[in-house]
């Protein structure tokens, strides 16, 4: 319990951290803001990684497996659409 | 059994090493969120988180509970090459679909990791009887949240693909359906403390779960889409928040959280866009009562006027200042490139050109930023909504492309209006507003524009990308 307790700090503490960091975004960024944070949210990959790596009972590993399928999409698709977005931006910059 | 890739004699040394990366990567994290939102090193601040992402996956690889590899390797490949066809091949049109399938993803494989740490119970040696509560209400949570951001996206990814009617799915005594379904999963979450070896109770909390996610996107509108999108993304960071709960993981908590609340930014900026609350959104079904509301008074007694293409090359290419607003019609017609080479032509001939962006033209939020920037449109030349609204009255003609309830004067002057409140762009103050539409039907939100009928306004009627080139043809014909 004491664990979840401090974990709930750490939670809330970043919570805020969220909000302070992204307050003001441009419009022209809120699409790769979105493709982007999307990519962070698929930390969850290490707790896969975690789970399918302790050789457990076939049940656990091939949802972990699948765990970590969903989540490195997530993660590398995430990443690499927000870098071909941002790289649309960039090069019209260059332009002028 | 160790893992393999740490030496004997340096378990202790490696858990230490790992906490301590995972902290330099949640710094990274944040400092990319923070460069992510800013346009002069957004490049840079998506570089950083991924970095982070990865360093924070190698360095995990060395978790003692870690023992073999194989599936490991096999699901980072597999689930990489599709995430980088999938990202390389989507046309930027379809980035909100590609988007709530990755959100999908996201809160699905968050689901799956406490479900394999539930099952794997047995394995480690605990018996059931030996789980705290906290952690049993800690995975109930993570499947709950993780599932209906499945199933949500799923939903609103046929929506958007169109394989789903974009119309308001309503049945009677639906919100009660879903109330009960919340209230089962709290009543199975009980059940699941008294006892939890019971994995049939387990497995029903992640199908109604998957089903409330069915049920609560189902009903909600196509118009509400850029709502529903960023909700979704706020929630699959929660979902990752929750299984970092279930494993006890820092990193996972906190990236989690980072991305739960710039989803929640989001999904408010997009609220205030539409003047809507997120309880209207999800519980209000728009849309459905807006079509009978207005749709039979609308059709008779009003006129409206055409214009040719050849009359609007004359009125925009001597005009002094022209506003293109810009609506999700045009990507539809893929007309983006053509609507460029329109905007070059006046400028050509000294016509300072903007567009006028309203925070909801697209599917998703900054879509039809994105858009533009794809057809090369100039970063100075797009305008945010309160930006350019003061020079509408200062402008000569509008075009109007594509979009329909952002340019709605009811929604300023309408109280029966369901649109009335909703912050808009004021092309009607313009001297002359022209407006390219397929037909008189009514917009995405089946509400009809007054704007259509003033006497300042013409209809350019004809795919956006056709109207468009003979817009173009005509304008190269001036000399």
């Amino acid at each position: 319990m004491e664990t979840m307790i401090f974990n709930l700090f750490i939670f809330t503490l970043a919570c805020f951290v969220g909000f302070e960091v992204i307050s003001k975004v441009p419009p022209t960024l809120h699409t790769p803001l979105m493709s982007g944070a999307n990519a962070i949210s698929g930390i969850t990959l290490i707790g896969a990684l975690i789970v399918v790596g302790h050789a457990g009972d076939v049940m656990s590993t091939w949802f972990g497996f699948v765990a970590i399928v969903f989540a490195t999409i997530n993660v590398v698709g995430g990443f690499m659409v927000t870098d071909r977005m941002l790289n649309m931006f960039k090069k019209k910059e260059d332009n002028q | 059994m160790n893992n393999p890739l740490v030496p004997a004699g340096f378990e202790e040394l490696a858990v230490i090493l790992i906490q301590l990366v995972y902290l330099l990567a949640v710094g990274m994290f944040i400092l990319g969120l923070k460069r992510l939102s800013s346009p002069a090193t957004a490049v840079s601040g998506n570089r950083m988180a991924s970095l982070a992402m990865f360093v924070a996956v190698i360095v995990t690889l060395f978790d003692r509970e870690i023992l073999s590899f194989e599936y490991i390797i096999a699901g980072v490949i597999v689930g990489s090459l599709i995430g980088a066809v999938l990202a390389k091949k989507v046309e930027m049109t379809s980035m909100p679909e590609l988007v709530a399938v990755f959100n999908g993803f996201g809160g699905g494989a968050s689901a799956l990791v406490a479900t394999a740490e539930y099952i794997r119970v047995p394995q480690t040696g605990m018996d059931f009887a030996g789980i705290p509560v906290n952690v049993l209400i800690t995975m109930s949570i993570s499947v709950f949240i993780g599932s209906i951001t499945f199933t949500g996206s799923l939903i609103a990814f046929g929506k958007l693909k169109g394989i789903l009617s974009g119309n308001p799915f309503v049945f009677p005594g639906q919100k009660i359906l879903n109330a009960l379904l919340v209230v089962l999963v709290v009543v199975a979450t009980v059940m699941l403390i008294l006892d939890p070896s019971n994995w049939i109770i387990y497995a029903s909390i992640g199908g109604i779960s998957l089903l409330i996610g069915i049920l609560i996107v189902l009903p909600i509108g196509g118009a509400d889409m850029p709502v529903v999108i960023a909700l979704l993304n706020s929630m699959s960071g929660v979902a990752a928040s929750a299984a970092g709960f279930v494993i006890d993981n820092n990193i996972l908590i906190v990236a989690g959280a980072l991305v739960g609340a710039s989803g929640l930014i989001l999904t408010m900026i997009m609220c205030k866009a539409m003047n809507r609350t997120l309880t209207h959104v999800i519980f209000g079904a728009f849309g459905s009562e807006a079509v009978g509301l207005l749709g039979p008074e609308t059709a008779g007694g009003k006129s409206i006027r055409e214009v040719s293409p050849d009359d609007l090359a004359m009125m925009t290419a001597y005009a002094k200042r022209v506003i293109i607003v810009p609506g999700y019609g045009l990507a539809v017609a893929q007309a983006q490139h053509v609507v460029r080479e329109v905007a070059d032509q006046l400028e050509k001939r000294n016509v300072d050109v903007k567009y006028g962006i309203h925070p909801v033209a697209g599917r998703m939020p900054g879509h039809m930023n994105v858009l533009l920037a794809e057809a090369n449109v100039p970063y100075p030349q797009l305008a945010d909504m309160d930006e350019i609204n003061p020079d509408f009255p200062k402008t000569d003609v509008v075009l109007v492309i594509g979009a329909n309830d952002v340019v709605n004067p009811d929604a300023r002057t309408n109280p029966a209006s369901p649109i009335y409140g909703m912050p808009i762009l004021n092309a009607d103050e313009a001297r002359a507003v022209v407006v390219f539409k397929r037909s008189l039907n009514p917009g995405f939100a089946g509400i009809d524009n007054q704007l259509f009928y003033n006497e300042n306004s013409y209809m350019f009627f004809g795919d956006a990308k056709k109207s468009l080139s003979s817009l173009l043809e005509a304008l190269k014909e001036i000399d």
